[in-house]
């Protein structure tokens, strides 16, 4: 495997890695209203991803960091032409962290109910603006001299809005049950129809992305045509989606979690290898942006696998380690938000 | 307005309103660190009083950090696409072993540190403190070596990339020392010193003025003036040898800072208003040969004057030149008041002077003021290169972003921040005026017993955060 290839994988594992975990707590985010009812309940939801939301974003950080240093062509294409997307985006995520740190610091009943709309809007309006920049990454994008040229209306067109849409389904999901695995009694009861109803629609929504992906978009399958092996992983995907509604059945939301995290996981995977070796695909017969054509020296490359061959397990063992301490079902300490 | 000042009117109010918060964080985190130590020594509940309120302050300030800091990361590519091209394998190196060495250390930690009170044992939470401590420092390394690469290039050379020249790294380690990384660093670090110290100050000599929490408040008070007095001194010795540096790699630079025209020996203008068109220093008190002596020692060593640059080339002479006055002056205060307290503090008169403590009071605000203002004059200093001598700030720009952009969203950061603003001088005002808590004397075996002592506080389901 070449460095660019290296990279490319690296990246997809950075982008897992924030999916999975930023992927909860984004849909906690955006569940945040519709399940909880009193004052002490919202604050439980905001408490069960209270001490780790900060560091699941670190996850984005980092991929945009790896992105500048491994393919500055790609980050400096990509970042100005969804420019209006991505402030949006920015701004959203600012709204974000903002609500979480300062809704519980005061007593107020208006206070706290417009920090709870800003932390719902802003949890669903950042993986809204993040699964359209995906489907717009499959799609395809008009690409002069590596330069994207459209407007930003261009990239608002049906099919990156469901990918959106199954973005936000996938994440709020995924967020149910991790909400689930940390509350109990009435509020975690409430949460069991939001499991079904958003099974029910990111299910839906899957299908339909899929088939019109195949359809309009063939071209993705071709490196699992060269590799059938890589079949297997589709169709472990499609086992781990329905396995999602057989634990939820049986009572068994651990076993959910794990399905979804692996289905996220697998999407993003399944997102690398329709790719691949593009990173900005072009719509019809512009030159597509490749890992090859964005890629830093290759000098440099090798320097940041070595960098992040050290710094990645110590990421990982900090990341278990503050898991593990706020284990179990959530509490409202002295210090919870 | 033009796409190329607004693009540099977004990035000077994203990342000086970004600035106001790491530089705190960095200098309270040491003061948190000596806490947490002071409480696991002692075993005393007035330092774990101490402890949580001064972690209660660090955390708002922390969440506004990171709320701001994000932009910055992705900022390069959506304004600046030219230069991500152009130096993303260099700056971008930086940026991504930030990531990967300080980001996911101190937002990890954080957790704990804020949460973990009830959760974990007293040296893992003292562990834990140390850790958000040391990421927030390495965060610094890294971005300061990216800063200064773009002051004084090192380890590089220009090849022909996809879309035209770039910079490639060629070693590694003289890109992380290069010339000026270093006593930036330490630089930088007196600044979140001196930020530190005086923000505890100015709180602890409220207290002390309002007759509140007097022992929290002399003891806060006392390490808050020892963080500030070693912030102020190292601030001067490492703003001497970054000097020294930029008088050998950016003497245009230089010259703007000083008002230093002519090739000459050079005073050291104490005040004054620069005049570009003749050349020269107007309204002003300087020490003849002063920074001949400074940078040469010899007052009457030569050195070179902004009019050997060409015009062009020039930065914006007079705010550079007041902006970097304005920080020298807000030093000399610093060195002044703390020697003043330190004398206080040895004659047994540290807190009795109510006009010495309300000046501590105020002391808060030129300590941010100075760090704003020696980042403006040292960035505006590098004008109008962006890369200095290697690639020029009007060639950076982002080759599809127009002027409506840009200014569209410095309107939206200018209403979100403004509001953000004012939601953090509530918060943190409220928490100040809240005070820290009674301490809590308990029994050893109920350190961790963290729902027995939140119930005993009888706050269980209380708002307060």
């Amino acid at each position: 495997m070449d460095w660019a290839t290296l990279w490319f994988v690296l990246l997809g594992v950075l982008l897992a890695g924030y999916a999975i975990l930023d992927g909860f707590d984004l849909g906690v985010g955006m569940l945040h209203l519709l399940v909880a009812k009193t004052d002490h309940e919202r604050r439980l939801v905001l408490n069960s991803i209270g001490p780790l939301w900060d560091g699941n974003e670190v996850w984005l950080v980092t991929f945009g960091g790896a992105l500048f240093a491994a393919f500055p062509e790609a980050y400096a294409t990509t970042f100005s032409g969804f420019y209006l997307p991505f402030m949006l985006l920015l701004n959203m995520l600012i709204f974000r962290a903002a609500a979480i740190e300062f809704r519980s610091k005061v007593q107020s009943d208006t206070w706290r109910w417009l920090w709870d709309i800003a932390f719902s809007v802003a949890s669903g309006g950042t993986t809204l603006l993040m699964g359209v920049a995906v489907g717009n990454l499959v799609w395809g994008v008009e690409l002069e001299d590596g330069i994207m040229v459209g407007s930003t209306l261009d990239l608002l067109h049906p099919y990156a809005l469901a990918v959106g849409t199954l973005a936000v389904s996938l994440f709020a999901m995924h967020g149910s049950i991790y909400l689930y695995l940390k509350t109990e009694g009435e509020l975690q009861e409430r949460l069991v129809p939001w499991m079904w109803r958003t099974f029910g629609v990111f299910n839906g929504l899957y299908v339909l992305v899929t088939m019109a992906t195949l359809v309009l978009r063939p071209d993705v399958t071709r490196h699992l045509q060269t590799y059938p092996a890589a079949w297997l992983l589709v169709a472990a995907n499609i086992g781990a989606v329905m396995n999602i509604p057989r634990s939820i059945f049986k009572g068994n939301a651990g076993q959910a979690f794990a399905s979804s995290t692996f289905v996220v996981a697998c999407l993003v995977f399944l997102l690398g290898a329709a790719l691949y070796p593009n990173l900005v695909p072009a719509l019809g017969d512009g030159e597509s942006l490749t890992i090859f054509l964005a890629a830093s020296s290759e000098s440099t490359l090798k320097l940041m696998a070595l960098i992040a061959g050290l710094g990645m397990p110590m990421v990982v063992s900090y990341t278990a380690i503050v898991y593990w301490t706020f284990r179990g079902k959530v509490k409202l300490g002295e210090n919870a938000y | 307005m033009d796409v190329l000042l607004l693009s540099r009117l977004q990035f000077a109010l994203t990342i000086m309103f970004h600035y106001l918060f790491p530089p705190l964080t960095i200098g309270l985190g040491a003061v948190l660190v000596g806490c947490m130590s002071l409480w696991w020594a002692t075993d005393e509940a007035r330092y774990e009083a101490m402890a949580r309120f001064w972690t209660r302050i660090f955390a708002v300030n922390f969440a506004m950090g990171v709320a701001t800091g994000i932009v910055m990361e992705f900022e390069f590519g959506t304004n600046w696409a030219a230069y991500s091209r152009y130096v993303g394998d260099v700056f971008g190196s930086a940026l991504a072993a930030e990531g990967i060495f300080a980001f996911f250390l101190e937002s990890g930690f954080l957790g704990i540190l804020v949460f973990g009170w009830d959760r974990v044992s007293r040296p893992v939470h003292w562990f834990a403190s140390l850790m958000v401590f040391l990421g927030s420092v390495f965060s610094s390394v890294w971005i300061v070596i990216a800063n200064s690469w773009m002051h004084t290039p090192a380890g590089y050379h220009i090849v022909e990339g996809p879309s035209g020249p770039r910079a490639e790294i060629t070693d590694f380690w003289a890109m992380v020392f290069n010339p000026s990384s270093m006593e930036r660093l330490w630089h930088v670090w007196s600044g979140s010193f001196i930020l530190g110290g005086a923000f505890v100050c100015s709180i602890a000599a409220w207290y002390v003025l309002r007759d509140r929490h007097q022992w929290f408040a002399e003891r806060s008070f006392k390490a808050g003036l020892v963080v500030l007095t070693l912030g102020s001194w190292s601030a001067l010795l490492s703003g001497h040898q970054a000097g020294e540096t930029v008088a050998e790699y950016q003497p245009a630079k230089l010259a703007a800072f000083e008002g230093h025209f002519h090739t000459e020996a050079a005073p050291l203008w104490l005040f004054g208003v620069p005049d570009t068109e003749a050349q020269e220093v107007r309204y002003g008190i300087a020490v003849p040969g002063g920074l001949s002596l400074l940078v040469h020692m010899d007052p009457n060593h030569p050195m070179e004057g902004l009019a050997e640059t060409p015009k062009e080339d020039w930065p914006n002479v007079d705010l550079v030149f007041q902006t970097y006055h304005g920080m020298l002056t807000i030093g000399m205060f610093f060195l002044a008041i703390t020697t003043l307290a330190l004398g206080l503090w040895a004659t047994g008169r540290l807190f009795r002077y109510r006009l010495v403590l309300w000046t501590f009071v105020g002391a808060v605000l030129p300590a941010y003021a100075g760090n704003q203002l020696g980042w403006i004059s040292v960035e505006v200093g590098r004008q109008p290169w962006i890369v200095h001598g290697m690639l020029r700030t009007d060639e950076a720009l982002s080759e599809m972003v127009t002027a409506e952009m840009v200014a569209g969203s410095i309107l939206m950061f200018g209403t979100v921040y403004s509001l953000l603003f004012v939601v953090w001088w509530w918060v943190l005002n409220g928490k100040i005026q809240h005070g820290p808590d009674e301490p809590v004397e308990r029994l050893p075996s109920e350190a961790r017993e963290g729902l027995l002592t939140v119930a005993a506080r009888g706050r269980m389901a209380d708002g307060e955060g």
